[in-house]
């Protein structure tokens, strides 16, 4: 048996890698697949904990975690497919329009 | 008689519906409806009135609660109407000498283009003046007062185009607010003493002795501010001259028959607390007496037709109030009554000789008209000997009443003045007379052009009120020709509690103040008829001895310069300073300096705006930091 430390610690870790890579890349594909590794490193977190509390919840959510992902990931790409028509670009840095 | 409480609310829905629809309707439509509305109402109070005959005096007055107006802690006032002798004797005058000046006034504004605004007006107006002198109690009378003060301004004001009749509205609305605010005081006084505003908790509490003399002083004195103020008395009463610029049949109406006796209506109302006082009742009979004799002097020099009737009406209301003052309040409604007949068609037939000369006012530009107005003439006639006191017309026995009652009272000084007055106004009505009727013809030749009688809707009216100023007066015979010849006190007996009593003159004594009061008015009738129209140039021999004199009544004392100079002037100063120092600066200042800082604020906050996403997703990193760190340690 594994202890649930290990399964938190890789958590964090992929986490933190998600952050990084989001604040370093500088096209929004690899910014978004960024996003879906931290979304999925508190999945992980969610059932690690859920197995070892004994409880179906956190499994549960991690279905519901999934589901959203599954439609955000699909409207996510849409954006970004209209935003490059648009711009001829994905860098991030070439959306500025909300510049105060 | 259960309907009494529809006599004001006809006519005030006829002005609704003229006010709403006005627009949409035909021109002839108005006319009918704002006059059988108030016909409707004249009827009404008719009814009304011979009910009352029927009523023992003691389940009067006559009360009608339509629903409870307004609530707050032990404050109350009822929408109640109530009617008793003297809201009946006033709803008759109201509605019947209102409504004859409703018909005259179809012909009269048949060419303007405001007519059926001034149908609303009027209609409006004779709403207000009825709830004044039907409310039950203080508040709603107060709601009447302030009514017939904005109908009055609208109508003065009705040529608004005109600079002049502009300013004279707004000089009437200002003086007139002047009077309110002290009137108010008064009301919140007696609610601070009688917890009511209700007459009949009024006349409770006096009759129980819950107002102490002072408190009543106090009181009265207040309330006879606000009359003042709006029956055009010492010293408020520089805005009904003014108010001539209104068109003549609202000058009849509102400034000469009715809205400038509310004052008188509201004393006599009040009666009880000005006889319980006594300074107050001195006060209110002094500023009468001087009123009358002061507003006759003006009168003297006055040119212009309308302002010579202007100040003979200021002065005639300060005889209503010398006659309340010695505590004969009948005799001064009873002055109030016949007044209302014989100046609304001084006016009415005024305005006729307007019609003729095609708006002339002035009477150096009259002269002679006696052949070419064989109605107005008359009728004019009829008013002007009614006014001067001539036995057996109106005005000579509510004159004579008043007068007798100054001197049974003793208040001597109070009716030398009046009998002074009462000389003045014989001399300057007949000037009057001579002047527009009598002597050479002066008139412009493109007025002569169209010189022709007025129509018969005109004079129809003119012959039914010359026809009242000689009989009205016969309700009120002198006491001389036996106790109970006058019915007109008698009627008010159960409202007018009398003040002195037993203080009767004798028989001998009645008949000698009856002849110098006779005597009196025929001398001032004969010195016009010797100043203008056997020696006309007498007149301008006198002006060249005495030029100060008339330059000083001329110029009305210069009054209206003065109050310039002590109150306007300083006041209209003062608003400018403090409109350029407090306004400009401080106020504006707040206002600008707000919405600069704001400005100021967002240009400073949207520096953070970068439109970066990642810059968003690092506050919302360190953000989620701190909360974390802040829960953790």
């Amino acid at each position: 048996m594994i202890p649930v430390s290990y399964f938190i610690g890789l958590s964090i870790l992929l986490f933190i890698l998600g952050v990084i890579a989001f604040f370093i890349k500088r096209d929004l594909i690899t910014m978004f697949m960024a996003v879906e590794v931290m979304l999925n490193a508190a999945n992980l977190a969610f059932i690690a904990l859920a197995k070892a509390a004994g409880s179906p919840a956190g499994q549960v959510i991690v279905f519901f975690v999934i589901t959203v992902a599954a439609a955000e990931a699909a409207v996510g790409l849409a954006i970004i497919l209209l935003v490059f028509r648009q711009k001829k670009s994905i860098k991030a840095e070439d959306m500025r329009l909300m510049k105060g | 008689m259960e309907m009494f409480w529809l006599i004001p609310l006809v006519p005030g829905a006829s002005a609704f519906i003229l006010a709403v629809f006005g627009k949409r309707l035909s021109k002839k439509y108005v006319s009918w409806q704002a006059c059988l509305s108030v016909f409707a109402s004249f009827l009404l109070s008719l009814v009304s009135f011979f009910g009352l005959l029927k009523i023992s005096p003691e389940s009067l007055p006559v009360v009608k609660t339509l629903f409870r107006w307004i609530e707050s802690g032990s404050f109350s006032a009822d929408l109640s109407l109530q009617l008793d002798p003297l809201s009946s004797v006033m709803t008759l005058v109201v509605t019947g000498v209102g409504f004859l000046i409703h018909v005259y006034s179809v012909g009269y504004m048949a060419h303007d283009k405001g007519y059926k605004r001034y149908f609303t007006y009027l209609n409006l107006f004779t709403f207000a003046m009825l709830i004044l002198v039907m409310g039950a109690n203080l508040v709603l009378m107060f709601v009447g007062w302030e009514g017939v003060g904005l109908c009055s301004y609208l109508l003065i004001g009705f040529w608004f185009e005109k600079h002049s009749a502009a300013n004279a509205g707004k000089k009437a609305f200002i003086v007139n607010r002047i009077g309110d605010a002290a009137f108010i005081l008064g009301i919140f006084f007696i609610f601070l003493v009688v917890g009511s505003g209700d007459f009949r908790a009024i006349t409770g509490a006096i009759e129980g002795g819950a107002v102490t003399q002072g408190m009543a002083t106090l009181i009265a004195l207040l309330l006879f501010i606000g009359a003042t103020g709006k029956s055009a008395q010492i010293p408020l009463y520089v805005w009904l001259p003014d108010a001539m610029e209104g068109p003549t049949p609202v000058s009849a109406l509102i400034h000469a028959a009715t809205m400038v006796t509310a004052g008188v209506y509201m004393v006599a109302r009040m009666n009880l607390l000005f006889t319980l006082s006594g300074t107050a009742a001195q006060v209110v009979g002094i500023v009468g007496a001087l009123t009358a004799i002061f507003a006759a002097t003006m009168a003297l020099t006055q040119n212009d037709i309308k302002r010579v009737l202007a100040y003979s009406t200021i002065s005639q209301i300060g005889y209503m109030f010398i006659g309340c003052g010695v505590g004969a309040y009948a005799a001064g409604m009873f002055h109030l009554f016949t007044h209302a007949f014989f100046k609304s068609l001084l006016f009415l037939a005024a305005g006729s000789v307007m019609h003729a000369l095609s708006g002339e006012l002035d009477m150096r530009k009259m002269g002679g008209l006696r052949k070419y107005l064989p109605l107005t003439y008359p009728a004019f006639l009829v008013g002007a000997i009614a006014i001067a006191g001539v036995p057996f017309l109106s005005g000579f026995f509510s004159k004579d009443a008043i007068l007798t009652q100054a001197f049974a009272q003793g208040q001597y000084f109070v009716w030398a003045f009046g009998l002074m007055g009462a000389v003045l106004t014989a001399f300057y009505m007949f000037r009057l007379v001579f002047l527009t009727f009598f002597g050479q013809e002066r008139i412009e030749p493109h007025a002569k052009d169209h010189l022709h009688e007025s129509p018969r809707v005109m004079t129809v009216p003119l012959v039914m009120l010359a026809f009242f100023s000689v009989v009205a007066g016969y309700v009120g015979l002198p006491v001389v020709l036996g106790e109970k010849a006058n019915l007109f006190n008698r009627f008010l007996e159960p409202v007018i509690h009398p003040a002195h009593e037993g203080a009767h003159l004798s028989i001998s004594a009645e008949w000698m103040l009856i002849l110098a009061s006779v005597a009196v008015a025929l001398c001032g009738i004969y010195a016009a008829y010797v100043f203008y129209l056997r020696s006309p140039r007498l007149p301008h021999r006198i002006v060249a001895r005495f030029p100060a004199l008339y330059k000083l009544l001329y110029n009305k004392y210069y009054v209206d310069e003065i109050y310039n100079e002590v109150f306007v002037r300083p006041l209209v100063g003062g608003s400018q300073i403090i409109y350029d120092n407090f306004d400009l600066r401080v106020i504006d200042g707040t206002i600008d300096g707000t919405a600069a800082a704001t400005g100021f604020a967002g240009k400073v906050l949207s520096l953070f705006q970068s439109g970066l996403v990642k810059d968003y997703a690092l506050a919302l990193l360190l953000g989620v930091a701190v909360f974390l760190g802040y829960l953790l340690f």
